[in-house]
């Protein structure tokens, strides 16, 4: 069985936690998590979360919604009740496309914006009545928080990388055990 | 971090720091609800049933109760409908456009302008809701199957793409304004005492906890949906502008008008945000955030965005002269010297020659001079719709069927009414709501923030003397 210390580095400012993430890092420690009140330039790219896939999903639901408004305009327009308006009849779609672009234009930004925001709701859990993610209060108001799950050994590393980097806080929050995979 | 020059005016003034914006912004939100809040509340109200006695007469007798006759179909709905409309696009300018452009002092003003935008356009969609006639089958509108054969909505017509457009618009609004004021949520979660405020804001909040991949997917979420709205609002507009645009009335089939309408909006919109703001920012002492050069920035947008609306009018007028056309050439005169000249000149003092004052630095940076001018530019625009749509239907190509137009009272009681109704969403927002983006102030603040600016600068001094 692995013991695991969990451990809340507190920080006052950005600065020092960037400095801190760097060192950690070089000393080939994991950082579980961090939790700040506000989007802190490069961090992600420092601890080492890979870019978030979300603008692609974007493109693809927007490209669905231009394809969508195409086929649904088809088959009203031309194929299951043309009209005659002023005799020009619906009779090809390509004849009426300039009258189509707005509504297709359209639809391509309500599907690529609302699901979109559908997919980054539900893939990060936000909904409402959700229980608040972040451990502690104060890092959505000024504090900026390092979660880690360390071993014994890692810790005392840890705790001295954080120091020297001017860390307000180091709390330790109980132990966690892993079943070794055999 | 971004280095940003320190003679550039600081964005946020004052010594502060992250606690200390936090405190600010919140602070209307936990004080004391103020006697003046609760008086212009009560009138908001009393407006607004005004406005809903009025709906609910249309509804109930029908479109007879306005001014409109049978030449001038359209008239204070539909001028006030893109009058409205037109304020909304301000609000997604300053958060998408601006956020392209990386402004910085976006930051003061994005959210009110947000709010101000969804509020505007829901008022926007009262009005053209209701000129159907026969509200109770709006859902018409709607591509649905139905048992007339079934007969699908006409998608050649600009009508059904306004529908499209102004959906898309408000929908894509209120959730963009949304997903900025999640976190927001949070920090207000986090701080509140009382426990049902407490659960109020934590169900708003959506348990956000600022996890850096959250954020991640937040600023990812943000830039696209930025890029999704940019090129929406100005379809938005250049739709609205199709309505007169497609049709063959002389003065309004024109192909000046989707830019000329989008600028217009534009315009209009940044007048709203500094009526409102100047109000919001004395009212809740945001001073320090919202400071002299927010406003001259957004006075310089009002001058460009301005006088694109002058030269707009002026080449309608040397178009019509020049297109040899009679018809088209006698719409213009008749705006300018007919019955209704009164609200052509109204409209041309108040759009062109106004904003131009800016131009001078004194009013540029005076809070008087642009609040007053502000409401100026409010009335010229609403001018502008106006002469667009009535003296243009008063008259048409036969004299037979040139008529006049006054508005009757349940006209004014509509519009007066949207005015409440906009009032009350808006003094609850700015009551309940941050009305400052407080975590995206945040990420300015190490750059743009007074303190900040004044020790890089000694700090720039110190490094000149040692080498």
């Amino acid at each position: 069985m692995l013991k695991k210390n969990k451990i809340h580095l507190m920080f006052g400012d950005e600065e020092p936690l960037m400095k801190t993430v760097h060192q950690l890092r070089q000393a080939g420690i994991r950082i579980k998590d961090a939790f700040t009140p506000f989007p802190v330039h490069g961090l992600d790219a420092a601890i080492g979360i890979p870019r978030t896939r979300i603008a692609i999903a974007s493109f693809l639901f927007g490209i669905s919604g231009t394809s969508l408004a195409t086929l649904m305009m088809w088959y009203m327009m031309i194929y299951d009740w043309p009209i005659d308006i002023g005799g020009k009849p619906n009779w090809a779609y390509y004849y009426n496309l300039p009258a189509f672009i707005p509504i297709t234009f359209e639809s391509t930004v309500f599907c690529a914006a609302h699901l979109m925001v559908l997919t980054y709701l539900l893939s990060s859990w936000l909904l409402p009545g959700v229980s608040p993610k972040n451990p502690d209060t104060r890092t959505t108001d000024d504090k900026f928080m390092l979660y880690l799950e360390l071993t014994d050994e890692q810790t005392k590393q840890a705790e001295e990388i954080a120091r020297k980097n001017g860390v307000e806080e180091i709390n330790h929050k109980g132990e966690l055990y892993i079943e070794p995979k055999y | 971090m971004h280095a940003e020059s320190e003679i550039r005016t600081p964005l946020i003034l004052g010594n502060k720091t992250y606690k200390q914006i936090t405190d600010d912004i919140i602070a209307p939100i936990e004080g004391k609800t103020s006697k003046w809040w609760y008086f212009l509340f009560t009138v908001a109200v009393l407006t607004a049933l005004w406005g809903i006695a009025s709906f609910t007469y249309t509804i109930g007798e029908g479109i007879g109760t306005w001014g409109s006759n049978n030449s001038v179909d359209w008239a204070w709905d539909i001028t006030n409908f893109v009058w409205w409309i037109g304020i909304g696009h301000a609000g997604t300018l300053i958060s998408a456009v601006l956020l392209l452009f990386r402004q910085k002092w976006r930051m003061a003003i994005s959210r009110a302008a947000e709010a101000m935008t969804i509020f505007a356009v829901i008022n926007a969609g009262l009005y053209v809701s209701l000129h159907t006639g026969r509200p109770w089958v709006d859902y018409w509108l709607f591509p649905l199957p139905n048992q007339f054969g079934s007969l699908w909505p006409n998608f050649n017509s600009p009508l059904l793409w306004d529908v499209f457009a102004v959906t898309t618009y408000m929908t894509v609004s209120i959730v963009f304004w949304y997903i900025g004021l999640i976190p927001d949520f949070a920090t207000i979660r986090d701080r509140m005492v009382h426990k049902g405020w407490k659960k109020f804001y934590s169900i708003l909040s959506f348990g956000w906890g600022g996890r850096v991949k959250h954020w991640q997917r937040f600023e990812e979420v943000s830039l696209v949906l930025a890029g999704l709205s940019t090129p929406l609002v100005f379809s938005v507009h250049s739709i609205v502008s199709f309505d007169f645009a497609t049709s063959i009335l002389p003065g309004w089939h024109t192909t000046i008008f989707p830019p000329y309408f989008v600028s217009g909006a534009v315009f209009s919109g940044f007048a709203m945000v500094l009526t409102l703001m100047l109000v919001i920012r004395k009212a809740y002492k945001l001073e320090q955030y919202l400071t002299i050069k927010h406003i001259e920035y957004m006075n310089i947008l009002i001058i460009v965005t301005g006088s694109i609306v002058g030269v707009a009018y002026l080449t309608e007028l040397f178009m019509a002269w020049y297109s040899g056309v009679e018809f088209e050439q006698y719409a213009f005169l008749n705006r300018a010297t007919g019955p209704m000249a009164w609200s052509y000149w109204a409209m041309m003092t108040c759009n062109v020659i106004s904003p131009q004052l800016f131009w001078i630095k004194k009013i540029r940076t005076s809070f008087l001079a642009t609040f007053i001018l502000s409401i100026v530019v409010n009335i010229g625009m609403w001018f502008e719709r106006f002469v667009i749509i009535v003296p243009t239907l008063c008259r048409t190509f036969l004299p037979s069927s040139w008529a006049t137009y006054t508005p009757s009272f349940v006209d004014v009681g509509m519009f007066i009414g949207t005015l409440g109704f906009f009032g009350v969403l808006f003094l609850l927002f700015s009551r309940y709501f941050p009305v400052i983006a407080i975590a995206e102030t945040k990420t300015i603040l190490k750059t743009s923030g007074e303190n900040f600016k004044k020790l890089a600068a000694e700090h720039k001094h110190q490094n000149v003397e040692q080498h």
